[in-house]
């Protein structure tokens, strides 16, 4: 086994943005939001990364403006430090080492160089027993700092940072656990503790979610897991507290949030409805509904025209104050588990997984950006736990990606399970794919496997399902259609069985001639012509997990894994085994493009992984530990321009890039170091020039004055560009307050001659470096001359241009009189303007 | 109550599993017909970035059954109501004139008849029969008409005189075919006695005898492209064809039946007999090979015609149909029906008109719709507003410079979608439930049901109902709950509803009387289905038995399993419901 130093095997994108909740700057321009192991700056306007924060090395679990400079953020992170950041040029300024992993940061005005972060300080004690503490942040003028100056504020805190919040300028700090609020009070030095029942009579949970303050009154909201929202007031004293509640909410509230100005609370929970509740007249509520999925956090920006939801679909929906969606930034959506398989798009190039429940999403690798969401389920999804949905669980694509198969699934206990099978086309002119047949109950139990006919010169596309009641179905595209406005869908062509067992896998040759579908521990092979059953091979005891074809020179191979950990070749023109090894495949995959095959295997609790030819008895390329877990989802993508590696261990990266996801649902790839250093090389951080304001007065005006600045660069048209001498005299003329000036119609012949000046100087100016041979020319000679003058570009290429729109006009005489007026000594001009 | 509704999910299944296995054990491979429902959707346009919009509660749209709409169906199907005309007798023959009018002889009884193409009363009748008239047929300049007669009699008529111009004497017995060869100067006749003859017009003398048949000829055809060209069929199942310049006949074919109708093809490459029960189609260029046989009538075939300019051939039959063949690949596209059984048949050229006559002297002729209409009636049957309304504003064009605002487009939204979307859950039902919905589209209702046990709400929404829409709802279970396509929303409702209101029964005789229908009616579905599957399971049997056992399957026997077994299995779709 050869070891490759020279293939890493690194994140690529896909992390969550709606971990913690985002940070909108003052001037609502950049939305920081931590995620994974760096800090995304997203434009709020352009709704595209900005920046990637790079440096912790653990979880990032919390980010803020820095009170006392809002063009910086402080950033903690389960690797026990806090780190600041310019976040609009991207640059880490310093670093604070606390020593502890901190789980959240909280920041107010009020507290100069004071962060107050959520850690565990008493780590060999009780490690779930969690303090607020304050860190004083040392001024010094290195990188690398250590924070030690700690003072604990508030003992047995949540980890979770919607619950600890500062009220009305910093004044005190709030925190929930369990069923407890405690409010720390700085003035007073004191702490307040308000204890709820558990249950009321209903039996509905009281325990607190999340809390936020009224930013001018002393009024605290806190939501909980019943539904139900308190406004705490009068709590600055143990007894003598009230509170009010308002129940909109049917599930636990998540997040709660006031307006700037303190008019509105916003809440939200699972139901994905806004809420907007007026304070004080709380009965006034306004809703924005169907949001999408469970809404997780909300923020409002400091002007408070833009509300910020995050959601549990890893997405980041920007809000109007007026209750309007204006945009959404999107992450890639993993839930608990890939039922879909990782699948390419072969038109966009992007990765295809189930996303959001009832939809699949195409998510763009390069771009680490989410491209649409297809609805392919198209109900109305209800926000509710505990309620069995439609949920896509296969979906395919055919060779071309003009065909898309999606299977719909809905499990009820006591009950049939509902399954739809969906056909989709694309559509050229809308971009999309278009529902073309919906077969509803294809087969009477699950549908264990389902694959597109891959070989492109088939005329009719053919579709297989297998499925748990022991047949396999080949679906085909009805080529006629019986009447003109009927278009052509999809039909049942034929219905297979074997010894009814169940069928497992499927998978057809490179060319579609053949198909295999396992059987337990039978392959079948099939004729795709005629549908007969060719031949038979199997590998007892163990079931078989895997089917995959050779292409390519090793399109005669037929690959399959085994439950008894073995790795079979059948020889399908001899029908036998060819080889085989033993060896725990998790997953087997075949690379499109090439005769490769990777094979993850789980050793010792860690995946390893080996690319080899089915041909070839070495591996191309294996490596040991890619990552602890198993892996499970994985695919070959074809890269958009080829790798020239020609190292051997690397070359089956040159085409395609393998991706997999991990059991946490980490999306992985292999790179090698020549990638790495072109991405270095070509990745040019995108700059937004957004100093400018965007006003009225801005559109008009802006963009002429770019113009203008854009053809002065380039050369063109200068006429109206005025020359430093015109210029610095007009300005005077127009600075000098009115009554110091001579009267108008002494100045008016002046300043016209100035401007006329302006236009022939730098002709003139040639002219004066060649003042004596023109005396000593004929009076003919001067037209020539000033042809002359035209034609010397070197010297004059501004003026050549000023004076070719302007020479058509002026006839010699004139020329002769411009002259003369620029011989004229205007200094004394500035001299009564000086004077 | 309820152990009967628990049965019917619970037998079936269980039953049909026997059967299935009854299958698998008999063969190594079974291969069963698609018993899916398949549904083409309309274009459903899918917009990735909608955000605060309902989705509307999807109504499962469920296969028409009965036949396919083609392009066929629709072109045949285009004609006006068949205008009835009573003649005297069985009408034998119908013959278009080849010139312009395209006025039709129509000969029953002792009669024979010109029809206009759009005349409901005969422009022209040929009475001068002494007995019963046969094939009234035109000249190929639609100027002479010919006629045989039961008293073996050939009369020669002028289309617009009255008097028979020539009658030609020599047969023993009745003529029933009579025919112009294509030079227009001889007449071709075939008669009961077993002898065809040519005739010349102008002197009205027997030019040919030919004695080779050995029963009635009751068919004949003449060449169109050569005038010596002659074709008879026989009862004695026999088709000749017959060389003028010779003194036998050229070809023979055999039938097999005896022959009824015979028809050339323009191109004179192709023959067609109508005869038993059989079409055949004879190449005659090869000698006079047969090209294809089609049994498609269940009694005989008594006329045929070629409609559409040769692309389609008709067959009229005893069993009262007219079917429409596909002339490239003989295939059945289209039928009509008729009140008694057919005689002749004629089709006016372009297809302009469909002339059938019955063995009950009526005539039935249908014309073709003109393209206005055909747009007419379909216009008719939706009601649209005024144009005015609907196109107010829609047509401004906007200018140039103009600055245009969009503005949202409304969604609209059914009735009980705006209850589903405010989780108004009774009154979602309520507003299913109404009479015309209820009745006319029941799929709607199911799908509110069914979307209301996707949320979770169906007991909530069953709840609490007074006897009034109790009743209503019960009514609606009896009157779809043994529907296929229903049945498995319907039974968990009818639990549901037995699970809610089983404290109150007996409290309302209404509601009593109700469930005693349902018992009733579940009852006897259970019978049907366990009747269904005995049939089922012996057609198995059958079928298994007959195919033989091979180690290495043969997809052709794969096949037909799988064919038979969709056949009979008309029920399965109800099984896998139940």
């Amino acid at each position: 086994m050869v070891e490759h130093g020279d293939i890493r095997v690194v994140h690529r994108g896909g992390s969550k943005i709606n971990f913690r909740e985002p940070v909108i700057t003052n001037d609502s321009k950049f939305l920081l939001c931590a995620s994974g192991e760096c800090v995304k700056v997203f434009s709020t306007s352009t709704e595209e990364c900005v920046h990637d924060l790079r440096g912790h090395t653990d979880l990032v679990t919390g980010v803020i403006i820095k009170p006392s400079n809002h063009l910086q953020a402080y950033s903690c992170s389960a690797d026990g430090t806090v780190r600041l950041w310019d976040f609009t040029d991207g640059i880490l300024i310093k670093t604070y080492v606390i020593g502890h992993p901190i789980y959240s940061i909280h920041a107010s005005a009020s507290h100069e160089g004071v962060v107050f972060v959520v850690t565990s300080m008493h780590a060999d004690k009780r490690p779930d027993l969690l303090q607020l503490v304050a860190v004083h942040l040392p001024r010094s003028g290195d990188q690398m700092v250590e924070a030690r100056e700690l003072s604990a504020v508030l003992s047995d805190v949540s980890s979770n940072p919607l619950a600890i919040v500062f009220g009305r300028g910093g004044e005190y700090i709030a925190s929930t656990k369990g069923l407890k609020l405690e409010v720390y009070l700085f003035r007073k030095q004191k702490a307040y503790s308000f204890f709820l029942k558990e249950d009321n009579k209903k039996g509905r949970r009281n325990t607190f979610t999340c809390v936020a303050c009224h930013p001018k009154d002393d009024c605290i909201a806190t939501g909980h897991e019943d539904g139900k929202i308190r406004l705490w007031r009068n709590f600055n004293q143990k007894k003598e507290y009230t509170y009010s509640t308002l129940h909109w909410h049917h599930s636990a509230v998540s997040s709660l949030c006031f307006t700037p100005e303190g008019t509105n609370l916003l809440s939200g929970g699972i139901e994905s409805v806004l809420v907007q509740w007026r304070y004080n007249q709380e009965d006034q509520r306004e809703f924005l509904p169907r949001l999408g999925a469970a809404i997780t956090h909300i923020t409002v920006s400091p002007d408070g025209s833009l509300f910020f939801t995050s959601h549990s679909d890893n997405k980041i929906t920007i809000i109007q104050s007026c209750l309007k969606v204006s945009a959404a930034i999107q992450g890639l959506v993993k839930g608990e588990s890939v039922t879909t398989d990782l699948m390419m798009d072969p038109r966009s190039k992007s990765l295809v997984l189930n996303g959001k429940p009832g939809h699949l999403q195409f998510y763009s690798l390069q771009r680490d950006k989410l491209l649409y969401n297809l609805d392919v389920v198209q109900q109305e999804y209800i926000h509710e736990s505990g309620l069995q949905q439609f949920e896509v669980v296969k979906a395919a694509f055919d060779a071309s990606g003009n065909w898309l198969a999606t299977v719909e699934e809905r499990k009820q206990k006591g009950a049939e399970v509902e399954l739809n099978l969906k056909l989709w086309e694309f559509d050229e002119q809308t971009q999309s794919f278009v529902l073309n047949t919906t077969i509803s109950a294809p087969h009477e139990a699950q549908i264990t496997g389902m694959c597109f006919c891959h070989s492109t010169d088939n005329q009719t596309t053919m579709l297989v399902s297998t499925s748990k009641d022991g047949h396999f179905k080949a679906w085909q595209l009805d080529a006629q259609a019986h009447t003109e406005d009927e278009r052509p869908s999809w039909s049942c062509d034929f219905v297979g069985a074997y010894h009814s067992l169940v069928p497992e896998c499927c998978c057809f040759s490179a060319d579609g001639s053949l198909l295999a579908v396992s059987f337990q521990e039978v392959v079948t092979v099939w004729s795709t012509a005629s549908w007969e059953l060719l031949t038979t091979l199997s590998q007892p005891p163990k079931a078989i997990r895997n089917l995959c074809f050779g292409r390519l020179s090793c399109s005669k191979y037929l690959l399959g894994t085994t439950g008894n950990n073995l790795l079979c070749c059948w020889n399908l023109l001899t029908c036998s085994l060819e080889w085989s090894t033993s060896m725990d495949v998790s997953l087997l995959l075949a690379d499109p493009i090439s005769e490769n095959m990777a094979a993850f295997c789980r050793q010792a609790g860690s995946t390893d992984l080996f690319v080899f030819k089915p041909s070839e008895p070495r591996p191309l390329f294996s490596q040991k530990a890619v990552c602890p877990g198993k892996v499970t989802r994985a695919i070959f993508a074809p890269r958009e321009e080829m790798l020239e590696s020609c190292e051997e261990s690397s070359q089956w990266l040159n085409r395609s890039q393998l991706y997999f996801l991990t059991q946490h649902m980490d999306l992985m790839t292999f790179t090698t170091k020549v990638e790495e250093d072109r991405l270095m090389a070509s990745s040019k951080q995108l700059v937004i020039d957004d100093t400018v304001a965007m006003t009225p007065f801005y559109l008009l005006l802006g963009k002429h004055r770019q113009q203008d600045s854009g053809d002065a660069q380039s050369g063109i048209s200068t006429e109206r560009t005025p020359l430093p001498q015109g210029s610095v005299a007009i300005k005077e003329l127009l600075q000098t307050p009115a009554h110091v000036l001579p009267s108008t119609s002494f100045l008016c012949s002046m300043f016209v001659q100035s401007l006329l000046i302006s236009v022939t100087e730098p002709r003139e100016e040639n002219k004066a470096t060649e003042e004596e041979m023109e005396s000593e020319k004929e009076e003919e000679d001067s037209e020539e001359e000033m042809e002359s003058g035209t034609t010397r570009p070197e010297q004059a290429p501004l003026g050549r241009h000023a004076a070719e729109s302007a020479a058509p006009a002026l006839t010699k005489a004139q020329v002769r009189e411009l002259r003369r007026v620029k011989k004229l000594d205007r200094s004394w001009f500035a001299g009564l303007l000086d004077s | 109550m309820i152990s009967a509704t628990s049965d019917t999910a619970r037998f079936l299944p269980s039953a049909w599993m026997l059967s299935s296995i009854s299958i698998s054990s008999s063969s190594n491979f079974h291969v069963t017909a698609p018993s899916v429902f398949v549904v083409q959707t309309k274009s459903i346009s899918v917009t990735s970035t909608e955000m605060a919009s309902f989705k509307p509660t999807k109504i499962q749209v469920y296969p028409k059954l009965g036949e396919k709409v083609t392009q066929d169906t629709l072109y045949w199907k285009n004609y006006k109501a068949p205008v009835q005309i009573k003649e005297f007798g069985a009408i034998t023959n119908i013959d278009f004139s080849p010139v312009a009018p395209h006025n039709f002889a129509v000969t029953a009884f002792t009669r024979v008849h010109i029809y206009g193409p759009f005349s409901q009363e005969p422009v022209k009748t040929f009475t001068r029969f002494k007995d019963t008239a046969y094939s009234g047929r035109f000249r190929s300049d639609g100027q002479l008409l010919v006629a045989g007669c039961e008293d073996s009699v050939v009369r020669l008529f002028d289309v617009s005189g009255k008097v028979a111009l020539r009658m030609f004497k020599g047969h023993t017995k009745a003529v029933h075919v009579t025919d112009f060869t294509s030079d227009s100067y001889q007449i071709l006749t075939g008669s009961d006695d077993y002898t065809c003859r040519l005739w010349d017009i102008p002197n009205a003398t027997e030019l040919n005898t030919y004695q080779e048949h050995t029963d009635y000829i009751r068919c004949g055809v003449t060449s169109k492209l050569n005038r010596d060209l002659f074709i008879t069929g026989s009862y004695d199942h026999t088709l000749k064809m017959f060389d003028a310049r010779l003194d036998k006949s050229v070809m023979t074919m055999d039938h097999g039946h005896p022959v009824e109708n015979l028809l050339l093809y323009p191109s004179e490459g192709l023959l067609v007999s109508a005869g038993g029960r059989y079409v055949k189609v004879w190449d005659l260029l090869k000698g006079g090979q047969p090209l294809v046989s089609m049994k498609n009538h269940h009694k005989t075939v008594t006329c045929l015609s070629l409609g559409s300019n040769g692309q389609r051939l008709l067959s009229a039959s005893l069993d009262r149909h007219v079917k429409v063949y596909n002339t490239t690949n003989y295939k059945v596209v289209h039928n009509f029906d008729y009140a008694a059984s057919i005689l002749s048949l004629g089709l006016a050229p372009d297809d302009e008109s469909i002339v059938v006559g019955m063995t009950n002297g009526i005539l039935s002729v249908k014309h073709r719709k003109s393209p206005e209409e055909s747009k007419e009636t379909s216009g008719q049957q939706r009601r649209k507003p005024s144009y005015r309304v609907f196109v107010k504003g829609k047509n401004y064009v906007p200018k140039q410079d103009d600055y245009l605002v969009s503005k949202p487009v409304k969604q609209h939204l059914a009735k009980y979608d705006k209850q589903l979307k405010r989780f108004n859950v009774s009154k979602a039902l309520d507003t299913a439930l109404e009479t015309w919905l209820r009745r006319r589209k029941p799929e709607i209702t199911v799908a509110v049901i069914k979307e209301l046990d996707r949320r979770g709400t169906l007991k909530n929404a069953l709840a609490g109902r007074d006897e009034q829409s109790l009743f209503h709802l019960l009514n609606f279970l009896i009157g779809n709950l043994v529907d296929p396509r229903f049945a498995p929303v319907l039974v968990t409702t009818a639990e549901m509803i037995l699970d809610i209101y089983r404290s109150v029964i007996g409290q309302s005789p209404v509601v009593d009387r109700q469930l005693l229908r349902l018992q009733d009616l579940l009852e006897r579905e259970i019978d049907y289905q366990k009747d269904l599957l005995e049939v089922l399971g012996m057609l198995d049997t059958m079928f298994a038995s007959s195919i033989p056992r091979k180690e290495v399957p043969c997809s052709g026997i794969s096949r037909s399993n799988g064919l038979g077994q969709g056949e009979a299995s008309t029920s399965r779709p109800q099984l896998q419901a139940t």
